[in-house]
């Protein structure tokens, strides 16, 4: 039969995203392949592009991938001026000059090999492509969705996680306002004296929004007292950083393969589950809501599939052997792991399995400027509530 | 509902209380409007109801405020979420989330509220606002009214009993504006939700409101003001009539009234009109006073002027001019591209096609020193123009960045606003003097262009008079000036040409008199009163009453 689903366009559950992404991270982390790595990157952008939604947040990814040229060419450029020497084939020699001992006796300058270069490129790169899959997953779903969708317990810390990330915005847009205000008045020019001017007001106004923000959430209702006993509400807290300590503690155990073992699974697993335990915990004490919960149906699944398959991948390609921390000395090019390229192919599943983000309607609209109103569109709008509104819970197919 | 007994307030570090034995009561179901000079304690009060002061101010409060019965003290402000709700003069800074919808539901995730349950409320809220086209946009992309909206709603939802506003249209343009008010005049009479509302502009409440508190202040320039208004820091409480007899702040209906005598005094244009009848016969075949002609030369012209940021075109083939020795008015929504137009007239960004031609050249291209001696602009928020904390620092600040003999902006500012204390904070200013600190940074250079965008916000009767006095002087000399702003009052006192912007183009050019009085949007309440008479404010029309009509 050649019937039509109806298009329901929804955001994915927040924490596919993030969780996604995250695997994403976790793979470039455990390579330096500069094929994988690029593959990695092709893949992460071509499902934003597919994938994001027209909010003003959604913006960032094109920024983090110029963030992440900038990692690259500093990391290059360190490694020129400060890195240890390896032997090989040198391109050009730098004066060389050795730092008296107090300062740690360190030797700046010297021959630069093309090994040396290659090796901090290729350490430059997995760093930009980590920032590009935590852009990717800001820019799919904001920050505050994410923070909608976190347990209880974990609410009012989230909370001044989200209001620190939206200060930053807010700064760029005062300090615009500042700058134009000091040419009002007539002063121009750089140097110390445009940075006092500039930073004090901006600093001056961030400490007066957010003293207005804590009166506005706090005369709607934020941090009302819950039923639960406060031993029940230490002990939740008390777990949740215990937890969050070892999750940390174990994550790096596996991503260094020289940590021993005890510091990689069993540290991560017991992080997990005092965190488990935090949640069960807190969740009795907690009075709070949630408004329309975004639903883990089948897209979910897939996106959670994809970014394990990319895990996956990776850990089977180092099991055997792959090389994937390709050499620079002596400089070779680089293999394709096959296992681990297939594995990163699948995480661009998500572009093409998972339902198209809302239209916000904000073709109309000025996101810098508050007070801007609509001006003529230049194409027709889309009722923005026709297309998610009426079935959000019953989207899974 | 709301209860206030004998309550004084006193900010820390300062000498006098802002409050002095407050008491009133608000009962269920009326709206109530908080009127007062600048700086008397107006906001205080307002967030004083939930006790949002002392906690977030700190002071030293006496006394109790109650609301349904639970006394501030006792109760936190959000263990009062439920019963209270309350937003603030800037909306967007109270915004938490980032989507309409979400904002909404925020309150009642907080109280714990039924997911079924707060489903249903927001969708009740978003019809009972006009929301519901706007549910799944992001709360930075809002218009000034969209958002002031969004934060009504964002309390409503909790289903409060006491609505508290704090000026909910006083950086709203009047069609806006209309919005708002129409949404909480609803709410008062269709829910009995209790709202007390402060507001600056009277002429736009003042017909809705079922009683007054009126705050005093100890403001000089409202010395003439009637007896009988309480004094600094005491409120009175009455019926609008009465208390507006008394008031030191009126809307122009109002003045008009007490200027010929009549009682009662009317609250709205429908009042006013349906007595004006004979006062309209008094002044057939005379003309209203002529306003300045054009004639002086050209200070700033732009052509073809395209203008906006990054891809979006907020001003598109403007032609516009400025003599000297005229007041111009810019009127038009929020987001018409007023201060697009400013902006582009000091260079602030270079014009995306089209010139702009400030005496012989583009702005954009000079040095910033260089274009404060040809034109000043005061923006929308003057206090971001002030950056010493002391109005002596500022002052000579402005002296060395325009490069004058010491002491030429204190002479201005003195001329300005006599009397500001050398050491004083430019943050512990009223809002009038602050505006005036600036202006007078601005002016210190002797532009013969001045530009003043949304000057009137924030400002009582008073301080717009002093500032409408300042813009005849500046005009007096020669200067020409432009004025960006919603409020048509000032507009009908000041303004010898209005120009009307819409969606970026220009819509209307033309004598003030002749583009506003047929407008119901921008025509001023003494325009819409005289009808068809082109008269634009009281005093034109008193000066122009034979002497036996004036009271």
């Amino acid at each position: 039969m050649n019937r039509r689903r109806p298009v329901v366009r929804r955001f994915l559950h927040p924490g596919a995203w993030w969780l996604w992404a995250g695997c994403g991270a976790f793979v470039a982390l455990r390579t330096t392949n500069p094929l994988l790595l690029g593959l990695l990157l092709a893949v992460v952008a071509y499902v934003v592009v597919c994938r994001r939604s027209d909010a003003p947040w959604a913006h960032t990814f094109s920024a983090a991938l110029r963030l992440g040229a900038l990692v690259i060419v500093i990391r290059v450029v360190f490694q020129v001026v400060f890195g240890n020497r390896i032997p090989g084939t040198t391109l050009f020699t730098l004066p060389a000059v050795d730092l008296p001992d107090w300062a740690g006796g360190v030797s700046v300058g010297g021959p630069v090999t093309l090994e040396s270069v290659v090796g901090a490129a290729y350490q430059g790169l997995r760093l930009a492509v980590v920032i590009a899959c935590f852009a990717a997953a800001s820019s799919l779903c904001s920050p505050y969705r994410l923070l909608r969708s976190l347990p209880s317990v974990l609410y009012e810390a989230g909370v001044a996680v989200s209001v620190a990330l939206t200060a930053a915005p807010q700064a760029v847009v005062s300090a615009r306002r500042v700058r134009e205000a000091r040419r009002l008045r007539g002063r121009s020019g750089r140097g110390l004296r445009t940075w006092t001017d500039v930073a004090l007001p901006v600093l001056e106004g961030a400490l007066e929004r957010s003293v207005a923000l804590a009166a506005s959430m706090d005369a709607r209702g934020y941090g009302r007292r819950g039923s639960a006993a406060p031993m029940a509400r230490r002990g939740a807290a008390g777990l949740t950083m215990l937890g969050l300590m070892a999750a940390a503690v174990g994550s790096y155990g596996l991503l260094d393969a020289s940590a021993p073992f005890v510091l990689g699974v069993p540290a991560l697993s017991l992080g997990l589950l005092a965190l488990a335990g935090a949640l069960l915990l807190g969740g009795r004490r907690s009075q709070r809501s949630r408004y329309r919960p975004d639903p883990w149906a089948f897209p979910e699944w897939v996106t959670a599939f994809s970014a394990l398959a990319m895990v996956v991948g990776i850990v089977v390609a180092g099991r055997t052997g792959a090389v994937l921390e390709p050499s620079v000395q002596p400089l070779e090019w680089p293999s394709l792991p096959w296992a681990a390229a297939a594995g990163i192919a699948l995480g661009v599943l998500p572009a093409w399995l998972t339902p198209l983000p809302p239209m916000l309607a904000t073709l109309d609209a000025v996101p810098t400027a508050p007070e801007r109103r609509s001006s003529p569109k230049p194409w027709p709008p889309v009722a923005p509530s026709l297309s998610v509104s009426p079935s959000r819970a019953e989207a899974a197919p | 509902m709301i209860r206030f007994d004998r309550v004084s307030f006193t900010y820390p570090d300062a000498s006098v209380p802002a409050l002095h034995e407050v008491s009133f009561e608000v009962p269920e179901g009326e709206l109530c409007l908080v009127i007062g000079p600048t700086g008397s304690g107006k906001s205080t009060l307002l967030r004083a109801v939930n006790g949002l002061v002392p906690r977030f101010t700190g002071g030293r409060l006496t006394g109790t405020v109650s609301v349904d019965g639970r006394p501030t003290e006792a109760w936190a402000p959000r263990e009062l979420a439920d019963i209270v709700g309350v937003v603030g003069q800037d909306p967007a800074a109270g915004f938490v989330t980032d989507l309409v919808e979400d904002e909404l539901a925020y309150v009642m995730e907080n109280l714990g509220v039924d997911p079924s349950m707060m489903r249903r409320r927001v969708e009740d809220v978003l019809d009972l606002l006009g929301l519901h086209d706007l549910r799944q946009r992001p709360l930075a992309t809002l218009s000034g009214g969209q958002q002031q909206r969004v934060a009504i709603g964002s309390v409503l939802t909790a289903g409060p009993r006491v609505l508290v506003l704090d000026e909910p249209t006083s950086a709203l343009d009047p069609a806006a504006a209309e919005e708002v008010l129409a949404a909480l005049t609803r709410l008062v009479h269709d829910l009995g939700i209790t709202v007390l509302v402060a507001e600056h502009r009277l002429e736009r409440v003042v017909q809705y409101a079922d009683r007054v508190v009126i705050v005093g202040g100890d403001d000089p320039a409202a010395v003439d003001a009637p007896s009988g208004g309480p004094a600094a820091g005491r409120v009175s409480v009455g019926a609008p009539v009465d208390q507006l007899a008394v008031s030191p702040v009126v809307p122009p209906v109002v003045a008009l009234g007490r200027a010929v005598g009549w009682t009662p005094l009317p609250l709205s244009v429908r009042d006013a009109r349906r007595r004006a009848g004979e006062l309209r016969g008094h002044l057939v075949g005379v003309d209203p006073p002529a306003r300045r002609a054009r004639s002086g030369e050209v200070l700033a012209r732009t052509t073809g002027l395209f203008a906006g940021y990054g891809s979006l075109t907020a001003l598109r083939d403007v032609d516009f001019e400025v003599r000297s020795g005229e007041v111009v008015a810019l009127m038009g929504r929020n987001g018409a591209g007023k201060s697009t137009l400013l902006s582009q007239l000091v260079g602030l960004a270079a014009p995306q096609r089209g010139s702009v031609d400030l005496s012989g050249s583009a702005p954009h291209t000079l040095a910033a020193r260089e274009v404060v001696r040809r034109a000043g602009l005061v923006p929308q928020d003057g206090a971001v123009l002030l950056y010493h904390d002391t109005v002596e620092a500022e002052c000579s600040a402005s002296d060395h960045d325009a490069g004058l003999p010491a002491g030429a902006t204190r002479r201005m500012l003195d001329r300005l606003v006599p009397g500001l204390a050398p050491d004083a904070h430019p943050r512990d200013l009223s809002e009038g003097q602050r505006l005036g600190l600036s202006l007078a940074i601005v002016l210190s250079a002797e532009p013969p262009l001045v530009l003043l965008d949304e000057p009137t916000r924030g400002l009582d009767y008073a301080a717009k008079h002093r500032l409408a006095e300042i813009i005849a002087e500046l005009a007096a000399e020669g200067r020409g000036v432009v004025v960006a702003t919603h409020d048509v009052e000032v507009v009908a006192e000041v303004a010898d040409r209005a120009v009307v912007l819409a969606e970026g183009e220009i819509v209307a050019d033309g004598p003030a008199r002749d583009v506003v009085v047929h407008s119901p949007v921008f025509a001023p309440q003494v325009a819409k009163v005289m009808a068809p008479e082109a008269w634009l404010t009281v005093a034109e029309v008193v000066a122009a009453l034979p002497a036996g009509v004036r009271a």
